[in-house]
């Protein structure tokens, strides 16, 4: 610092303006202004013009805002689909990431481990998160597929779906062992389990697609904790005698909490804002509604439907959730600073 | 925890072949069960790419007959599928608009990040960490929030309904979170070469020119890579502000055009998906580990 201070009159005397563009109290907002204000423009400013049109009667036709009280919320909340949708999004998010909390545990252990083609199963692996989400959804739409899928066909072949009796009853030694452990035909005996045109099912795909898409963070977040814990605690858990499960629950868990604390978080944030999975999945919510969730329900009463203020009080259902997120995000970063 | 058995006497070599051949099955076991689970996970993870892949090449009295085992090939594989994607449907189209939309993107990004993550690593003193860590926040404000207010944006500039729509709204994820990475980079490169350069005679923005940039490409690299990643991952502004086909960018065009029709063209539509998703999942595959650096707030340090 000392030295710049004194090289920069030399400086200045050969250009004033260099001289002024050399003060950081300058420079350095100036360097910041064009990213401050597209911030305040495009996320700032309409994060305000959500909450101002959630409780306006703007729609398509018409956008000017004329206060309407909490018309729009008390209209979205007698909706039937809109508490479906709200029971939905909570019960996707939550089931989902612990879920995604328990198989991240084990898949980062199974990555921290050696062994061969690991650097392709880690490919693979993460293939659902490095890959555009709608594409890896049109993926499973055809892999849930009410005719032809393969899920459908391997289970067929295993006798765990279609007739027991008849001409198109399957033998084969799997299906032998799969019906002597009582397990024949257990998703029905029809030729196809039908995935998304069921109420109950359609929700299992969403959920299951949901785990799909963010086990993958988790898991590498997770891991980023791994090799953060240090050698020589291993060493001593090591010398100490420790088993492999010891080592697990006194050692590997207690000192990841944090960093789980940390890809909890994010699963929460991406799985309970996300409308990409049942729009695509289960054709935007169906069947009748059944996989609705608050974002795609805001989008199809604000964007589709064109009634603007009614879609902002949908989707101002999100916000509490994600500054909830934010602040303890916020607690958990201030605390591996200050450590 | 229990203190270790010391023992009296030394073990006779019976008891240690025994303990050599106890361990011995014991890693068996571990790795069978680490093989197996490997595995499984794969399994899940891959599943729906793989039939993806299968499918493109498929012929048609091949893939919709219920009874052929749909993991081979019963009649031989063949292209006409990916031909009819470009040839007869607007696929050509919906990635001239996104490269647009990427180039676009990319370089609005690098020049506010640039400026931005320099002024808060070595400009703004102890608010520079919170202010960046506040920018990144802004990251995780969902699209599903957002976009019907900034349905109203775009129109008011008069870019509804064109990819130009895409360009102005998507640097406001790019931005807050390209900001953040370029943060981690710059704060890794020491004071001493800038400050050399300034007593060699450079004023501030000369020093960054010619001594942060150079050393930063690998983190200029990355902020390309995430606002490209990002931006072919984004769906929900597209499917808000643009419904025009010729408009459309890949992640909508082959989601909600391709699909419309009556008859699915599944293995086109799978060629359509794949060409985009494995090019992309491999360039953010390698830079993965600068993702994570960012997402963990610097709460590891790898």
């Amino acid at each position: 610092m000392s030295t710049s201070a004194q090289v920069v009159p030399v400086a200045a005397g050969v250009d004033r303006r260099r001289y002024w563009l050399d003060r950081e109290g300058v420079l350095g907002p100036l360097l910041l202004l064009p990213t401050v204000v597209y911030i305040i423009a495009l996320v700032g400013f309409p994060l305000v013009l959500a909450v101002l049109y959630s409780v306006s009667d703007a729609t398509v036709g018409d956008q000017s805002l004329d206060f309407v009280g909490l018309r729009n919320f008390r209209a979205a909340i007698g909706d039937g689909t809109f508490r479906v949708a709200l029971r939905n999004t909570v019960a996707f998010t939550l089931v989902s990431q612990l879920i995604v909390m328990l198989l991240a545990n084990l898949l980062a252990l199974v990555l921290s481990a050696d062994f061969h083609g690991k650097r392709l199963v880690r490919f693979l692996v993460m293939l659902p998160w490095t890959t555009p989400v709608a594409l890896g959804v049109l993926g499973w739409l055809w892999t849930l597929d009410n005719v032809y899928s393969p899920i459908d066909y391997a289970f067929r072949q295993m006798g765990l779906l279609g007739p027991s009796i008849g001409p198109l009853r399957v033998d084969n030694p799997v299906s032998d062992v799969v019906r002597w452990l009582g397990l024949g035909s257990v998703f029905g005996t029809g030729s196809n389990v039908l995935w998304l045109a069921q109420p109950a099912l359609a929700q299992l795909s969403v959920l299951l697609v949901h785990v799909w898409r963010t086990l993958p963070l988790a898991t590498v977040i997770l891991l980023a904790g791994l090799t953060a814990i240090p050698q020589d605690v291993k060493d001593a858990a090591n010398v100490d005698g420790a088993g492999f499960f010891r080592q697990l629950f006194y050692i590997r868990i207690p000192l990841l909490l944090p960093i789980m604390a940390v890809a909890f978080l994010y699963g929460i944030v991406f799985t309970f804002t996300d409308m990409t999975i049942p729009f695509i999945l289960t054709n935007r919510g169906g069947p009748v509604d059944s996989t609705q969730v608050l974002a795609s329900w805001a989008f199809i009463k604000g964007i589709e439907g064109g009634s603007l203020g009614e879609g902002a009080a949908v989707a101002i259902f999100l916000f509490p959730v994600m500054a909830g997120v934010a602040a303890l995000m916020l607690r958990l970063a201030r605390r591996t600073e200050t450590s | 925890m229990a203190a270790p058995v010391y023992r009296a006497s030394l073990p006779d070599a019976n008891e240690l072949a025994r303990e050599r051949r106890r361990a011995r099955l014991r890693r068996f076991g571990g790795r069978s069960v680490l093989y197996s689970a490997a595995s499984f996970f794969t399994l899940f993870a891959a599943l729906p790419f793989a039939w993806m892949l299968l499918t493109v090449f498929k012929q048609n009295a091949d893939l919709y007959d219920p009874n052929h085992n749909p993991f081979l090939y019963n009649s031989p594989p063949t292209l006409d599928n990916v031909r009819l994607l470009f040839e007869q449907t607007q696929y050509a189209t919906f990635i001239r608009n996104t490269v647009f939309v990427s180039v676009f993107v990319v370089v609005i990004t690098l020049v506010a990040t640039v400026p931005a993550a320099y002024s808060l690593t070595r400009l703004a003193g102890r608010w520079g960490e919170s202010l960046g860590i506040a920018i990144f926040l802004v990251y995780l404000i969902p699209p599903t929030l957002l976009f019907i207010p900034l349905s109203r944006v775009v129109a008011e500039l008069g870019v509804r309904n064109s990819w130009w729509a895409m360009v102005v709204v998507y640097p406001s994820f790019t931005i807050p979170f390209c900001t953040w990475l370029l943060m981690g980079f710059f704060k890794s490169i020491p004071w001493d070469i800038e400050e050399q350069a300034m007593i060699d005679g450079y004023s501030r923005l000369g020093a960054i020119w010619r001594t942060v940039l150079p050393v930063s490409i690998p983190g200029l690299l990355t902020v390309v890579v995430f606002s490209l990643a990002l931006t072919l991952h984004e769906f929900v502004y597209a499917l808000a502000f643009v419904t025009s086909s010729a408009e459309k960018t890949i992640s909508i065009g082959v989601t909600t055009e391709l699909i419309r029709g009556d008859v699915y063209f599944w293995q086109s539509l799978m060629a359509a998906a794949a060409i985009v998703a494995i090019p992309v999942a491999i360039l953010y595959n390698l830079f993965l580990d600068r993702f994570i650096a960012g997402f963990t707030l610097g709460a590891v340090k790898g």
